[in-house]
């Protein structure tokens, strides 16, 4: 009884394991989009991490604001407007398409396309070019010729 | 057929140039959002000892002002410090602290020990007010102009050649009116 019980508690304990246990939401719904937020949120920090993968005091601290913002009420936006407002575009992991970002979204079409075009434009051109005209036997290598196919009738 | 050995050499050249650019810029330095916005809203008590509190209002005084935020925990900030009290000196603007996340004795003491070089200096237990300014690093600097814009943001410590180049310069040119030609 007690392994049985002592086996359900370690399983019941193993989801929490990388989870920042302060000020959790008692609403699950808001949580779970308060968390989803702060994976969105870059650390100022360390940079490449986001705030929920973070243990840095400014990534608790702007956690802590994702919560408070949630629970007033704002939309996913408003709650990274909030954060944009105060350290810029820069805090979003995915940054939003816009005059400066559009050459970071669109880049990789924009050289796949560049990619293929000049893919085609050599395919095509290859295509086009005439091939050489194979030029006639002389009779020294017809005759050599003739020899073989010979030779491998006489084999067969 | 010369495109198909040019290409390849244009477009090493060009990510090459690219990537030597990128080399050289400093991935810590992050635009501030703050800079030609109005400081936030805000008001904070004084630090324990002092009486001088700081909010909104005292950087809307028609003077420009420097606003350093710094901690008596945070190891740059005391690297910095002699350069602050040395401005302070000069007289250019009136210096103003915001005290990020700090122990209200720890500060006092350090206040006292190593001269105090601000006028008015307001105390953020929480750091809320600092993530009002954008705040992701102490020390920061703010060169906040006479109508509480924010014009400039130094993040890290004050180095000598930050005071020469950047600070000084750009509170000269506010004092005088004029626009200034200091890239922040």
């Amino acid at each position: 009884m007690l392994k049985l019980l002592t086996a359900l508690f370690l399983f019941a304990a193993l989801p929490a394991v990388a989870q920042h246990l302060e000020d959790r939401l008692a609403d699950p719904a808001q949580e779970t989009r308060a968390r989803e937020l702060s994976r969105e949120l870059r650390c100022l920090v360390c940079q490449n991490q986001s705030i929920e993968d973070s243990n840095a005091p400014l990534a608790r601290d702007l956690r802590r604001i994702v919560r408070e913002r949630v629970v007033a009420g704002d939309s996913d936006g408003a709650v990274l407007d909030y954060l944009v407002q105060r350290y810029g575009e820069w805090v979003l992991l995915k940054p939003r398409f816009n005059t400066q970002t559009f050459l970071l979204w669109l880049g990789p079409v924009l050289l796949l396309m560049l990619g293929g075009g000049i893919v085609f434009t050599l395919y095509r051109r290859q295509a086009k070019a005439p091939v050489a005209a194979a030029a006639a036997l002389n009779a020294e290598e017809q005759r050599r010729l003739d020899a073989l196919l010979q030779d491998d009738e006489a084999r067969k | 057929m010369r495109l198909a050995y040019v290409i390849p050499l244009a477009l090493f050249v060009v990510i090459g140039l690219g990537l030597a650019v990128g080399l050289t810029l400093n991935p810590r330095d992050i635009p501030s959002a703050l800079i030609g916005k109005p400081v936030p809203e805000f008001s904070l008590p004084p630090v324990q000892g002092r009486t001088q509190g700081l909010s909104t209002a005292d950087l809307k005084t028609g003077q420009p002002s420097l606003v350093n935020v710094f901690a008596s925990w945070c190891v740059p900030c005391r690297v910095e410090h002699p350069l602050i009290m040395a401005l302070k000196r000069e007289n250019l603007a009136p210096i103003h602290g915001l005290n990020y996340k700090d122990d209200p004795a720890d500060v006092a003491k350090w206040l006292d020990q190593l001269g105090d070089p601000f006028i008015r200096t307001g105390a953020d237990r929480n750091g809320r007010v600092g993530i009002d300014w954008g705040v992701y690093g102490v020390p920061e600097t703010f060169v906040v102009d006479g109508n509480g814009q924010i014009v400039c943001k130094h993040v890290g410590p004050l180095m000598q050649n930050d005071v020469d180049t950047k600070i000084r310069p750009l509170l000269q040119d506010l004092a005088a009116g004029r626009q200034s030609k200091v890239k922040c």
